[in-house]
């Protein structure tokens, strides 16, 4: 087999692809919003001091973490309507995602409050704070910034397995360069393209994810 | 355990500021606390003193409510602290409880325990802000005004990272202080410190006893600042009072056989 790049075809397929990608952002967006605080309840709610809560909820992060993500995706989709819950590609897909990484940012946030030093607990209680001010005001804004990488390695993760939802037809661009490829018998282009795109948007981000970090510990005094 | 033997309330005439009634604290099969009696009156300033391990830093955290109690009662102004009255019965406190009586209460720590993302004015103002609902004004001027008592105004914009040891302590005693407690608990505010430091620390507690009517339970291992400074010194021996009395007798004549090996310990060792 030859290797024979078309640009002419390239450009051609080119608008198909950004509006696909345009998709594949919000559903990077919408999952990583709601990962970010259905993780953070998952964090808290195992702090919580209920033995019964703590054991649910680290039951449910290990499920998670230790299935695969389109089975998820899947089992969302085609499983739900089972138990009376059907619900669109589109928010069968965010849902999945969105829960799939709850579970992991769960943990970046849980290492982040553990990692504060328990004196600091300690002078808030001194101090007669109550636990949601503990939380809001000197537990989170330190736990953050040791927090800020591990978040952004998942802001990075959850964009590149955006393309799993393809598997229940919502229209992102992997789904775009499937149909093309089914469309025209071309795969080289529309594939390469996807990469292309997939890298030229993951770089910038792991760049900045990394300036914020440096902002927030210099905004933090720390 | 046996509640009927506490009062609910400690009568008009004899209500000292703390009282601790058969305080025990266990850590498992560890006692730390064996059925202490304590009392602090209004205004009094005790130091406890003791070797290592004795439950000193317990007693204090007891007061400030970071254990719970495994048996016995705390009072606080005659009020129980560690329990709370349902259906003519002590019980155990809830947070809301907690809450309430905490507030007459401050503690400073060994590490200072600032917090490391507020300047020193916003540690200071952050308890007054939060929890008493004063306004960022309000919370300001009581805030300078301490920070000044302390000697740190100069360094308010400052975080903590930025400053001495012995200046992060003297604003975690303005910080404690704008909250405007009853009772101020020092735990070995200075053994974390450089020698020639610990002098601005001890003048700052020096001036609170001097222009203050704050009642005050300190541990320190500094025996002549205790000297100094206290009504009452309280020597701890596994858990319990040993010996206790006025610092002139308690010095110079101490009558228990553990006292006085503990202060021959302690000067040999200066
Ligand atoms: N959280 C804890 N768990 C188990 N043991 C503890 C705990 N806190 C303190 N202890 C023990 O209680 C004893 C008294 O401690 P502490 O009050 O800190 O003594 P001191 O301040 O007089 O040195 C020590 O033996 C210490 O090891
Ligand atoms: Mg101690």
């Amino acid at each position: 087999m030859s290797f024979d790049w078309k640009w002419e075809f390239t450009w051609a397929i080119l608008p198909r692809l950004l509006a696909a990608t345009l998709n594949t952002l919000m559903a990077a967006g919408i999952g990583y919003a709601i990962a970010l605080v259905v993780g953070l309840a998952l964090a808290l709610g195992q702090r919580s001091g209920s033995r019964a809560l703590t054991l649910a909820l680290r039951e449910f992060i290990e499920f998670v973490r230790s299935t695969p993500l389109v089975l998820q995706i899947f089992f969302i989709f085609y499983v739900g309507p089972q138990f009376g819950i059907t619900l669109s590609p589109w928010v069968s897909g965010m849902l999945a995602i969105g829960l799939h990484y709850s579970a992991y940012l769960s943990e970046v946030y849980r290492a982040g409050i553990e990692a504060v030093p328990r004196g600091q607990w300690e002078a808030c209680r001194a101090l007669n704070m109550s636990t949601r001010d503990t939380y809001r005001r000197i537990v989170i804004p330190q736990a953050l910034p040791a927090s800020i990488p591990g978040m952004g390695n998942y802001l990075v993760g959850i964009f590149k397995d955006t393309p799993m939802l393809s598997v229940i037809g919502v229209a992102e661009l992997m789904q775009a360069a499937n149909s093309i490829g089914s469309e025209t018998y071309r795969f080289l282009e529309p594939y390469t393209m996807v990469g292309v795109i997939f890298l030229a948007i993951s770089l910038p981000v792991a760049g900045l994810v990394h300036l914020l970090e440096a902002r927030v510990r210099r905004k933090l005094g720390m | 355990m046996d509640m009927s033997a506490y009062p609910l309330e400690l009568p008009e005439n004899d209500r000292p500021m703390v009282r601790f009634m058969n305080v025990t604290k266990s850590y498992g099969s560890l006692t730390v606390l064996d059925r202490l009696n304590l009392d602090v009156r209004r205004g009094e300033m005790v130091s406890v003193i003791g070797p290592s391990g004795s439950g000193k830093t317990t007693v204090l955290r007891m007061l400030m409510t970071l254990e719970t109690i495994s048996d016995g009662v705390i009072y606080v102004d005659g009020k129980p602290l560690t329990h709370m009255e349902r259906g003519g019965v002590l019980v155990p406190a809830d947070e809301r409880h907690l809450r309430r009586m905490r507030a007459s209460i401050g503690m400073c720590f060994q590490h200072f325990n600032l917090f490391p993302h507020m300047t020193a004015l916003r540690n200071c103002m952050e308890g007054p802000v939060q929890v008493l609902g004063l306004s960022e004004r309000e919370a300001r001027t009581r805030s300078e005004e301490l920070l000044a008592m302390v000697g740190m105004i100069d360094k308010k914009d400052q975080h903590p990272s930025r400053l001495s040891g012995g200046q992060q302590q003297r604003v975690a005693i303005a910080r404690a202080l704008a909250m405007r407690p009853r009772i101020m608990l020092f735990d070995e505010v200075t053994s974390a410190l450089d020698p020639e430091v610990i002098g601005e620390v001890t003048n700052v507690i020096r001036k609170l006893v001097a222009e203050h009517d704050l009642t005050m339970l300190m541990v320190t291992h500094q025996m002549g600042f205790a000297r100094d400074i206290s009504d009452r010194i309280c020597f701890f021996y596994k858990g319990q009072i040993e010996e206790q009395g006025p610092p002139e007798a308690f010095f110079t004549s101490p009558q228990r056989e553990r006292t006085q090996q503990f202060l021959r310990a302690v000067k040999d060792a200066d």
